[in-house]
């Protein structure tokens, strides 16, 4: 069967995609496929082509609320064309507002979470205290259990880390390869200083 | 240049280096809060603005960052301090410039995290807490429903009625008084009021002066007082206006 992504009157889908409407607008958090077809009692396959005619309802240019794919699940979210309006009906959200420090952290946790504040602090060189409270207490990071040894908290990113950056999935972050400078040119940078200084 | 005195405005700390020493050693500030770069920064800074290099500020400089930073290299990493104290300089340099690396991969993927949120600063939505989320339910512990209904009866129990006896005032009848006085003025031309009613409870007395007060209205005696607290002479009234005010009095007469 061809999945039919217009929207056309009498489309099978039609009613599912009114559906699934709904479960959007209610829902406060991105739903997976898979909870908005157990919601729907429908079949995730059909869940998914319907989608497809919600997104297309529901996209940026065409309408002021548009379908998202983001944080592992569909959302509503506000167009961007309405951005500036929103902005003045609302406070900048504390999520937007990250020092360097908490930033860095936030890197740290997102790339190789779940990991503990020592972690954190050894790669900084600074203790990591209150940029991991911080950003806890807006809801980027949560608790993620222990660590085995040492019996610390370890940390990961929550969905709404996700959201407000705008991504997927942790995946759609760069690779680690493709940043920074390679170990072995720090190396050669370090040697060549003292060999300056030797000289 | 005296290194002392320098100013520092660091995130962990803001203030001269000598108060920063001193929180450090009486551990009232934790080094390992503290960006040690920010304190080289700014002297380095200081530096820059003079003329000529003060060798002696330099050499204080270094000594105290250099104690500085091995205090919080202890506090940082305690048992690795040890780990890397026992490689070889080649080996130190290795995992030296891995840590860098590995940092600077960190730096750069906060950058990009930073970017990116400044691009996706116009998106907005809701914020709020998951509807779909699953209750929390508190267990509670296995109840006796025979104990429950004892507690509930124990609460049903009508409690007992308070008297509330003493608290009630009671007032004798203005009229007693009236009479009273009347009485009294028959007899005498004139009374104490203190000496009429001294004897009796405060409560009484009051009533007695309203009974008084009745009286002078209605024109059957005279009052005087010489000053204020001094007593209360009452004197009957002249004979004309007596019998007419018999009857205004009737029926201003109430109970207190």
């Amino acid at each position: 069967m061809e999945p039919p992504l217009r929207l056309i009157a009498g489309n099978p889908l039609d009613q599912l995609a009114r559906t699934l409407e709904a479960l959007l607008v209610v829902a406060s958090a991105p739903l997976p496929v898979e909870e908005l077809a157990a919601a729907a009692d429908d079949d995730p396959a059909r869940v998914e082509a319907a989608l497809g005619l919600v997104a297309e309802r529901y996209r940026e240019g065409r309408s002021g609320v548009v379908l998202e794919h983001v944080a592992g699940g569909w959302a509503f979210r506000a167009s961007r064309e309405a951005a500036v309006a929103c902005a003045r009906l609302f406070e900048r959200p504390a999520q937007r507002n990250l020092s360097p420090a908490a930033m860095e952290t936030l890197a740290i946790v997102a790339y190789l979470g779940p990991c503990s504040r020592p972690d954190i602090a050894r790669i900084r060189g600074v203790a990591a205290d209150s940029a991991v409270a911080g950003l806890v207490e807006r809801g980027l990071i949560a608790e993620a259990g222990r660590d085995d040894a040492a019996g610390a908290i370890r940390y990961r990113t929550t969905p709404l880390f996700e959201r407000v950056f705008g991504l997927e999935s942790l995946s759609q972050l760069p690779r680690l390869d493709d940043l920074g400078t390679d170990a072995e040119e720090i190396r050669g940078r370090l040697d060549a200083v003292a060999e300056k200084r030797t000289a | 240049m005296i290194v002392r005195e320098l100013d520092l405005d660091l995130d962990a700390f803001e203030g001269p280096f000598d108060l920063l020493l001193t929180l450090v050693l009486k551990d009232e500030l934790d080094l390992r809060e503290l960006d040690v770069a920010g304190i080289v920064l700014a002297f380095l800074e200081r530096l820059a603005e003079r003329e000529e290099l003060d060798l002696e500020a330099c050499g204080e400089f270094l000594v105290l960052i250099a104690a500085l930073l091995e205090l919080k290299a202890r506090g940082l990493f305690p048992d690795e301090a040890a780990e890397l104290a026992d490689l070889e300089p080649e080996a130190a340099a290795e995992e030296l410039a891995r840590r860098l690396a590995e940092y600077r991969r960190m730096k750069d993927a906060a950058a990009w995290l930073r970017e990116r949120l400044a691009s996706e600063g116009d998106r907005f939505f809701r914020l709020g807490p998951a509807p779909l989320a699953a209750k929390v339910e508190t267990p509670l512990a296995p109840q006796d429903p025979e104990q429950l209904a004892r507690v509930i009866r124990l609460l049903a129990v009508e409690p007992p009625q308070v008297s509330l006896e003493h608290m009630a005032l009671r007032f004798p009848p203005v009229l007693q008084f009236l009479e009273r006085f009347r009485a009294v003025l028959r007899r005498r031309s004139r009374f104490d009021f203190d000496g009429e009613v001294g004897r009796l409870p405060r409560i009484e007395q009051a009533v007695a002066f309203l009974a008084l007060l009745e009286l002078r209205r209605s024109g059957e005696i005279r009052i005087d007082q010489a000053a204020p607290f001094a007593p209360i002479r009452v004197a009957r009234a002249r004979e004309e206006n007596s019998n007419r005010d018999e009857r205004t009095v009737a029926w201003n007469l109430r109970s207190a």
